[in-house]
């Protein structure tokens, strides 16, 4: 069966590119790029390519790079070191709609080790109120941790200006850029952001290598205690086909990244206009305007979440729900529920995203079954009906 | 995503008996659009029989939520009314083939829906209201009486497995603590109706007395003492007397009064109500 592939937050195919430049260093060119000779040497040249390529991307110095075993750890290794080379400091300022690589993490924080933290909330379109960033940053503040995009709904936040704000009270700034990282165009050279984490296979690189950006200047404790790699920043012998993988990937979302963003944002246009224009009762979760090329969050009444999921996977399609029911825990999603979406729309709601790889024909296919599968599960549920007939006659 | 068995994707992508039934004398309502899952049960019960000649669905939720209802109503239909209530959570997800773990409460939310039908019919309130007891868990809205209900009949031990049966404790996770309290009361009655059921023969031989009271000495005391750096051993049975002594640090222990009265209390329960403890000198 052929997949139509549209959940590319949750992660993304390999490129061919990224697979073919990844090959060699899983068959001849096993060096360890810490060997003294040539057979390793060589290896270490092309780790500094991938560094070189992936700074080029954030427009920042090959110097400023670490690379790490993903997203989780580079937003670890962030706020962990902020919190040890402020001692002093014992708050963390963050959002309620991060993702639980820094979400758990500040809970933990709080609970177990005594730091108080500040949840920002969002408003009905997910963004932030800077007035309430502002207040809550202070000369006690150690960390400002937000995201530049969230996974669920695409929205998009500030966090170069906000980076101004923690710099005046001498806090640090990370920004989790998982999702932003090869969707937006990011310039860091001249922002007083700190850190910024970032996973190669949510752009096209393989699952399990990321990389943190090190602001230079910032004061640094590592997370991962070794060896001398990453210049003692974290040890371990490095993942040579994941980091030349991440490299490659970054070259090309740097060379396609304005062409393709738009070509992805049409298409994911296209997709909200048919399903808004089909379906009656749906609703888009998160902000039309500051919200990444690729997403689209919909929530659509009197419907379940994962029933949609089902009936999607047996045509082929794949997406995700922030319903209860997807998720081993039975709370729907955090990030649709801070923004307060009813309960009537959070357990029905899916996230398409979409990348390069898909075409005009695939998006058409799912709108033509959006509205069956909706009216599908309309059919059967007990909620709504008299709304959702009285609907249909008025069309 | 979930591993669901062919007989629930079945059910779930064909649902039989889908729709409201006009002329239904038994409705039953149970979930809300909040809690993510809701069920509708309509039943048409004739009343010279008492048989169950149909019966429809309206489900709002995931996967396993339609599939259990599609089978509930499959599975009631030409039943009587006391055949189907016999029908028990744990039977729905066996027609399916079995449901996920985390899924069970939705072959408890088919049962609810269909004792709620029933007492409509009868014309009596729904067995759920009738379990007003007290809200343990907010996020749901279940109450202890229901934690109670669901946990005896599965044999639940966990809060997991409360949380997968009932919801309850899925959200903030506030109640755990009052789950596990009852969790510990449920286990407290089960232990002592097994300790009725092995105190029941109550003509046992002394051999098998003997025997069964070291049993409970090395498995229920010992253990505990020795890890006070203290030990005990079984001397002799003399009628109802059970002779003990103390060793290690227990033998000068100020406590060791104390202990005997819980060693005594121990046996009674599980050996024989009329045994009495009595420490020698060896
Ligand atoms: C916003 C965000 N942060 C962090 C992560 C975690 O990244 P990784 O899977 O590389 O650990 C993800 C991916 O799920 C994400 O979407």
């Amino acid at each position: 069966m052929r997949v139509i592939y549209l959940d590319n937050n949750a992660t993304t195919a390999v490129a061919p590119e990224v697979f073919e430049a990844i090959k060699p260093f899983l068959q001849e060119r096993y060096g360890n790029p810490s060997s003294m000779h040539f057979f390793g040497g060589s290896v270490s040249r092309e780790v500094t390519k991938a560094r070189e390529n992936l700074a080029d991307l954030l427009g920042v110095t090959p110097g400023e790079i670490i690379f790490t075993s993903g997203g989780t750890e580079s937003d670890s290794t962030a706020i962990l070191s902020a919190l040890s080379t402020l001692p002093d400091r014992k708050e963390i300022v963050t959002t309620r709609v991060e993702h639980p690589a820094v979400l758990n993490l500040c809970k933990h924080l709080a609970r177990f080790k005594g730091y108080t933290v500040k949840w920002l909330s969002v408003d009905k379109e997910g963004m932030l109120d800077l007035d309430e960033v502002r207040n809550a940053i202070s000369d006690r503040t150690a960390i400002v941790s937000i995201m530049w995009a969230n996974n669920e709904t695409g929205v998009i936040f500030p966090v170069e200006q906000i980076a101004e704000m923690a710099a005046e009270h001498g806090a640090l700034m990370h920004t989790d850029g998982v999702q932003a990282v090869g969707k937006i165009p990011i310039n860091l050279k001249n922002t007083a952001i700190n850190f910024l984490a970032l996973s190669g296979h949510k752009l096209h690189a393989a699952k399990g290598i990321g990389a943190l950006y090190l602001r230079k200047g910032t004061r640094f404790q590592p997370f991962i205690i070794g060896g001398h790699q990453e210049h003692d920043r974290r040890a371990g012998t490095e993942n040579v086909p994941g980091i030349v993988g991440l490299g490659k990937a970054a070259e090309l979302a740097k060379q396609n990244l304005e062409e393709e963003s738009s070509r992805v944002r049409s298409l994911r246009d296209r997709l909200q206009e048919g399903i808004m224009s089909q379906v009656q009762f749906a609703r888009i979760n998160g902000s039309l305007n500051d919200r990444l090329p690729n997403t689209l969050n919909i929530g659509f009444e009197f419907v379940e979440g994962e029933s949609i999921l089902l009936k999607l996977d047996e045509l082929g399609i794949c997406a995700s729900s922030g319903s209860a029911c997807t998720s081993g825990s039975l709370e729907p999603s955090h990030v649709l529920r801070a923004m307060g979406v009813p309960f009537t729309c959070v357990h029905g709601s899916i996230r398409f995203s979409l990348s390069r790889y898909n075409t005009q024909e695939e998006i058409d296919f799912v709108i033509s079954q959006m509205s069956v599968i909706i009216g599908s599960l309309r059919a059967m549920s007990p909620f709504g009906q008299d709304k959702i007939s009285s609907a249909c006659i008025v069309q | 995503m979930w591993e669901y068995s062919e007989r629930v994707k079945d059910h779930f992508f064909n649902p039989r008996n889908v729709g409201s039934l006009e002329d239904a004398n038994a409705v039953g309502e149970v979930g809300s659009l909040a809690c993510g899952d809701a069920l509708k049960l309509y039943l048409k019960i004739d009343p010279d029989t008492q048989k169950i000649v149909d019966a429809r669905f309206q489900t709002f939720g995931c996967g396993s939520a339609v599939a259990s209802s599609s089978a509930l109503t499959e599975m009631i239909k030409g039943k009587t009314v006391e055949e189907a209530l016999l029908i028990t959570n744990q039977d729905i997800a066996d027609y399916l083939g079995g449901l996920p773990k985390e899924k069970m409460h939705c072959s408890v939310m088919g049962k609810d829906a269909l004792e709620a039908a029933i007492a409509c019919y009868r014309g009596e309130p729904a067995p759920k209201e009738l379990l007003d007891g007290e809200l343990v868990c907010e996020c749901f809205g279940v109450t202890d009486k229901e934690i109670r209900e669901v946990a005896r009949e599965n044999k639940l031990t966990t809060i997991e497995e409360v949380t997968n049966y009932t919801k309850a404790g899925g959200g903030c996770g506030l109640c755990h603590d009052k789950i596990e309290k009852i969790l510990d009361e449920i286990r407290a009655e089960l232990r002592q109706s097994q300790a009725k059921a092995a105190a029941a023969p109550k003509v046992m031989t002394n051999i098998q007395k003997i025997a069964r009271i070291q049993e409970v000495i090395d498995k229920e005391i010992r253990p505990s003492l020795q890890k006070d750096g203290g030990d005990l051993e079984l001397i002799d049975l003399d009628g109802a007397k059970v002779k003990i002594v103390f060793r290690g640090l227990c033998s000068s222990c100020p406590s060791s009064s104390l202990t005997k009265a819980g060693i005594e209390a121990k046996l009674q329960e599980l050996v024989h109500p009329e045994l009495v403890v009595e420490e020698v000198t060896a």
